[in-house]
């Protein structure tokens, strides 16, 4: 088989991995980086859990091919806390009990990440709307929204 | 919150700690069954059925052995015959056809190679001959004179007869005269409802490892609701005994019923024999819709009769369930659903049917949503008929401790009317509904179960403790063991580690299902701190040189007249001097679970041009008995609903004339997402449980019955229109509003 | 399969030229669910996203030049756009959650031939044009000409889709985009109604409808824009252009939508974005 060398950052480090063209970024993620939190829910990007940012963009890596990754930077739950530090939304989540099985929690703190970095007050609405691409089956979404909110309101009041 | 009685003050129970696996959740390094990765493991494809019913003539594997990279093949030949008439059967079949196929979709081989995609190309080259039979795909065709068998193994339970048929239970419930019932009353409704069979939608696919050692041991990692419950089932489906088999309980990412049965298991643990390598199998989204088991479709008569002063007097019903392809208890269990008000007169009769769609699995509070649909709406359309308001009818009907539900026992100590009443005191009830809206109000509960758990809690040598119990973790009960525990010892929750522990390290339990585990684990762990407070005692007495019967136990220390109080801490640093490590263990087949009812208000609004219906508002209230962390109930409370509204609104399965699902994907089967639903408002009632330490309630199933019953009541109030079939998607709604405007 | 990243459009097309089998994407987000249900795996995979003529929005004094590749959230995020083309934005906006938003482009969603698509009525109304590259050089065409049936287009084997054109708008002109969901998000259209209206105060000088998810291909509807030419919008006008959407409809029976819910919402979309239209055209 032949696989192609894809040189990238991932959550600030360089790294490299091999794997086959047809191949997602996904599965290279998970199979040749061993960054099992980006999760494989439904394959065709309707739910979100695969979720990563690329060069700061929010994407399905289920619907991307390994090479694509070339070049890029990209990032993960994994790069969401600051050393001992965690992200306000990782503290919002568990003091708001924003999760139960755990399962979509990956992607849905990276798109929720992206939203508070681009809209810093979102509306009740527009956090739906952004997060409409992440299915949550056991939460109902109520406790994960007001986490976000609860998320914002503390790093505004940081600044 | 809501708390009806003289609640006692916890110290712990009913605070909201940081659960204990957060932090691993919410960084990604929390391991479900698909992250687990072991040295040298081949990937596993299954070889599904194209067929939705065939005979299989011939299954040829050689050229699929050939195959680069491929370690193993096996086949249903490979595993031992079940009789028909054990437990065990079933599922046997479902794993892995033998002469049958009978759902589009069914395993007839796998494979395991070095990669995936050398299984998949292998799978591909496995060759079957099938000989091709009409399906069975509906209720009425299930039950059609001279329709085809759907399993050929089926036979009817209760009935005792041996006769190959597509019926696959009945059983008739009954008391009082429905005749003179009907004859008698005021108003009557009659109505046939219909609902689709519908997925639980966990957004985990199956996925497990396992690796059969040269000493013919197993060793399995799987995403399950119960391990204990894969132990066993794998064993009976392999022939293998249980002590040959240990099963390590991964991270479950959602199960909601669907979990508590097995796919994957002994498939991989065979192909991992086969081949002498560890073998892990990770269903796609596909399969998952295409092959797992759904909540049944349904078809229900009814007929309600009523006094014109509001007392619901007589009740007559026929539920028919399609338990997919192979028997099961779906009818029953939708007769219990009739089991909300007092109806003097009443006669159902259940029927389930098979079909050659996949096998139906459990999904939160089984055939309760659909039956409740019926009953329900059947209240509402009375109540509108008598100008009585909707929850004023119900109260003057609710069952109350001793009522006799439709199977004959009793209402234990039960909170429908505590629960009712708090919708009826809340701020959105006695809130105008929006112009243009219609609100509707709609109940629902689940009786739960009691069932087999165990528990250990060790004491470390610093006062710290470690709760451990075979309970898979799928809503936060983690933090409830911790909690219960907290509670009896006195002892911070934070300096509480529970755990769940693989089946050879905890004593047997039965699976996390009918909203048990914090009531019977519960239970376990409260008795084994409770005994571990009798050792304590103990060795305090021998601490402080008197008897044991003058040594009492208060907020987490011994207390000895005279004496400074010993502390957990300071009793377990003399452990070792005092007689040795301290540790207990409780298990029990837990007695007395309580229901758990719900009351739901919504308001909706609906596009009398398109046929989309809009949630504006949506508030659930829900007896919990005793909230022990009150955060994970809310969110049980939360889930269900969310559940029940995409029930209600937009998920179904859609097949084919052929029996193919068409729509076997997130993008065609449509779950509610964020944008979908408005905020999802909660109380909790607390009606405690007599039987338990804590007076819990299950909380987990009951709150997916109520959704489909209520914005039904609440698009009649919005249009004047009454939805009887499910779901009520844009289509649908547009369809009835001509149909009955 | 191998992937290919060629960084000009000549590079593309000899890829393409070379091998029949070759296909170009951007986003992949049809390209990947596709192959994932068994559709035949392509032999290269080109990716069309190193090419910079393909990547960006281009304002020509009110003339645009989109390229093929542009991931739809650069339009949707782009203010001077969005104010031109409201109608063309938001049907562009629609094509899936954020994440989808990122990677979903014009010529993937025109190309990939869904009758469903969402950006195709408002690329339609508003006339916007395909430059397509191929081994014969540059050819031009308007959009509508480029899907001949679901799954299908005009297209050689050796051509792509390089850029769009889009012409400013008249004066007093806008457009708007409506289509039904059973879901809020997340769902291919069961209909879509672009509208284009050139409004002379609250007299219609100007119309173009188009209805996607309701026939093989993007239909236009003539008689709405009859109806609604010399009109004022009044009640009677916007039954006719309902009617006459309707009518337009040549849909089918499938999962997401049956004949006849199809061809009544076709009529209900058509006038509300009719509506909307007028007011954007006006303000």
């Amino acid at each position: 088989m032949s696989r192609t060398h894809v040189n990238c950052t991932v959550n600030g480090d360089e790294v490299d991995f091999l794997a086959s063209d047809d191949t997602s970024l996904l599965d290279a993620l998970r199979d040749e980086l061993g960054l099992t939190s980006v999760k494989e829910g439904c394959g065709t990007g309707d739910c979100g859990a695969c979720s990563i940012t690329v060069d700061g963009k929010l994407n399905c890596s289920c619907l991307m091919f390994a090479p694509e990754a070339e070049g890029t930077s990209i990032g993960t739950v994994e790069g969401l806390a600051d050393g001992d530090q965690l992200h306000p939304l990782q503290q919002t989540f568990l003091e708001g009990a924003a999760l139960q099985c755990g399962i979509c929690t990956p992607g849905v703190l990276v798109a929720a990440k992206v939203l508070l970095d681009e809209n810093p007050a979102p509306t009740e609405t527009e956090i739906r709307y952004a997060l409409a691409g992440n299915l949550c089956r056991c939460t109902g979404y109520d406790k994960i929204i007001h986490a976000v909110q609860e998320a914002a309101v503390q790093i505004g009041a940081s600044k | 919150m809501t708390a009806t009685e003289n609640r006692p003050t916890y110290k712990y129970v009913g605070t909201r700690p940081i659960r204990h696996d957060g932090l691993e959740k919410v960084t990604g390094k929390a391991r479900f069954a698909a992250d687990l990765n072991l040295t040298g493991q081949l990937r596993g494809v299954m070889v599904r059925s194209p067929h939705a019913h065939a005979r299989i003539k011939s299954i040829d594997t050689s050229a699929a052995e050939a195959m680069p990279g491929v370690k193993s093949v096996t086949t249903g030949a490979d595993f031992p015959d079940i009789d028909p008439a054990m437990p065990a059967y079933d599922e046997a079949i479902n794993v892995i056809a033998r002469d049958e196929v009978l759902y589009h979709g069914h395993v007839v081989a796998a494979v395991a190679a070095t990669t995936l995609s050398e299984a998949r190309a292998a799978a591909a080259a496995v060759k079957v001959d099938y000989d091709v039979l009409d399906p069975i795909l509906s209720i009425e065709g299930a039950l059609e004179d001279g329709a085809t068998i759907a399993n050929k193994s089926n036979r009817t339970l209760f009935l005792g007869q041996d006769d190959e048929t597509n019926l696959a239970s009945m059983a008739p419930f009954g008391r009082g005269d429905v005749e003179a019932g009907f004859a008698d009353a005021d108003v009557i409704v009659e109505r046939f409802f219909t609902t689709k069979a519908v997925h639980q939608g966990y957004i985990e696919p199956h996925a497990c490892v396992a690796d059969v050692g040269q000493d013919g041991k197993a060793s399995i990692w799987a995403s399950s609701q119960g391990h204990f419950a894969v132990r066993s089932k794998t064993a009976d489906i392999l022939g293998w005994g249980t002590d040959k088999i240990k099963v390590t309980p991964a991270e479950i990412g959602g199960g909601f019923g669907g979990k508590t049965t097995i796919y994957l298991e002994p498939i991989a643990v065979k192909l991992s024999q086969k081949a002498s390598r560890p073998v892990k199998i990770v269903m796609s989204r596909e399969e998952v819709l295409r092959a797992t088991g759904p909540a049944p479709a349904a078809e229900i008569s009814i007929k309600v009769g009523a006094k014109n002063d509001g007392e619901l007097t007589t009740i007559q019903s026929t539920m028919k369930y399609s338990n997919g392809s192979a028997k099961g208890y779906a009818a029953m269990l939708g007769a219990m659903s009739t089991a909300s008000y007092k109806f003097p007169n009443l006669d159902i009769q259940t029927f389930g049917t098979v079909a050659n769609t996949p096998k139906s699995a459990a999904y939160r509070a089984p055939s309760a949503p659909q039956a409740a649909f019926a009953v329900e709406s059947c209240v509402d359309e009375i109540a509108k008929t008598l100008g009585m308001d909707p929850i004023e009818i119900r109260l003057q009907n609710a069952v109350i401790e001793g009522d006799i539900t439709a199977m004959g026992a009793p209402h234990p100590k039960i909170g429908f009317i505590e629960t009712m009443t708090a919708i009826k005191d809340s701020e959105h009830y006695n809130s105008p509904v929006p112009e243009g809206a219609g609100r509707g109000f709609g109940t629902g509960f689940w009786f739960n179960i009691g069932e087999q758990s165990s528990a250990t809690v060790n004491l470390n040598e610093d006062g710290t403790a470690t709760v451990i119990t075979g309970s898979p973790d799928i809503g936060g009960s983690r933090a409830s063991m911790a909690l219960m525990a907290a509670e009896t010892l006195g002892l911070d929750p934070m300096r509480i580690t529970p755990i769940i522990a693989d089946t050879e390290s905890v004593g047997f339990t039965d699976i996390t299902e009918g909203s048990r585990a914090t009531f019977a684990t519960g239970m376990a762990v409260t008795n084994a701190c409770l005994e571990l407070i009798a050792q304590m005692k103990a060795r305090a007495a021998t601490m402080r040189g008197v008897e044991v019967d003058t040594v009492d136990w208060l907020d987490g220390a011994a207390i000895v007249d005279g004496h400074d109080p010993l502390t957990i801490a300071e009793i377990t640093a003399q452990a070792k001097q005092t007689g040795g490590p301290l540790t207990s263990t409780a298990s029990l087949n837990a007695a007395g679970a309580g229901p758990s009812f719900a009351a739901h208000l919504a308001d909706v609004a609906v596009d009398e041009e398109t046929g989309v219906v809009t949630i504006l508002r949506y508030t659930a209230a829900q007896d919990a008995g005793t909230a022990i962390h009150p955060s994970y109930v809310e969110g049980q409370m939360q889930g269900g609903s969310a559940q029940g509204i995409g029930w209600a609104l937009n998920e179904e399965y859609i097949y084919s004339d052929d029996g193919v699902m068409e729509n076997a994907s997130f993008l065609d089967y449509r779950m509610p997402v964020a944008s979908d639903l408005p905020m999802l408002e909660t109380i909790i009632v607390e009606v405690p449980n007599p039987s338990h330490p804590y007076g819990v309630r299950g909380v987990g199933e009951t709150g997916i019955v109520p959704p489909i019953n209520t914005i039904a009541n609440a698009i009649h109030s919005a249009t004047g229109v009454r939805m009887t079939d499910l779901p009520m998607s844009p289509p649908n709604v547009l369809k009835a509003i001509h149909e009955q405007k | 399969m191998k992937y290919a990243a060629p960084t000009t459009v000549d590079e593309a097309v000899g890829l393409l030229a070379g091998d029949a089998d070759a296909r170009v994407f951007a986003g992949a987000t049809d390209l990947i669910p596709q192959i994932r249900s068994g559709r035949p795996e392509p032999s290269v995979i080109v990716d069309l996203k190193k090419i910079d003529r393909l990547i960006g929005a281009v304002d020509s004094g009110g003339n645009w030049t989109v390229g093929a590749a542009t991931p739809t959230s650069t339009l949707t995020a782009s203010a001077a756009f969005t104010d031109a083309f409201p109608g063309l934005s938001e049907a562009s906006g629609l094509i899936g959650s954020d994440q989808i938003q990122n990677r979903s482009s014009w010529g993937g969603n025109l190309c990939n031939g869904s009758p469903a698509a969402d950006s195709v009525p408002a690329l339609v109304v508003n006339d916007v044009r395909a430059v397509i590259a191929g081994s014969n050089g540059e050819r031009t065409v308007p959009v509508a000409d480029v899907v001949t049936g679901p799954g299908q287009t005009s297209l050689a084997d050796d051509e792509f889709v390089v850029e769009f054109e889009v012409d400013a708008p008249a004066a007093n002109t806008s457009d708007a985009y409506l289509r039904l969901i059973p879901r809020t998000e997340m769902d291919i259209a069961v209909v879509g109604a672009a509208v284009r209206l050139t409004m002379d105060g609250n007299t219609c000088t100007a119309a173009s409808v188009a209805l996607g998810a309701v026939a093989p291909t993007v239909v236009r509807v003539p008689d709405a824009e009859a109806a609604l030419i010399g009109s004022t919008l009044d009640d009677a006008t916007l039954a006719a252009v309902a009617d006459a959407a309707s009518a337009a409809c040549n849909p089918i029976d499938d999962k997401r939508g049956t004949i006849e819910y199809r061809r009544e919402v076709a009529g209900v979309l058509a006038k509300r974005a009719a509506v909307i239209a007028a007011e954007r055209a006006n303000s």
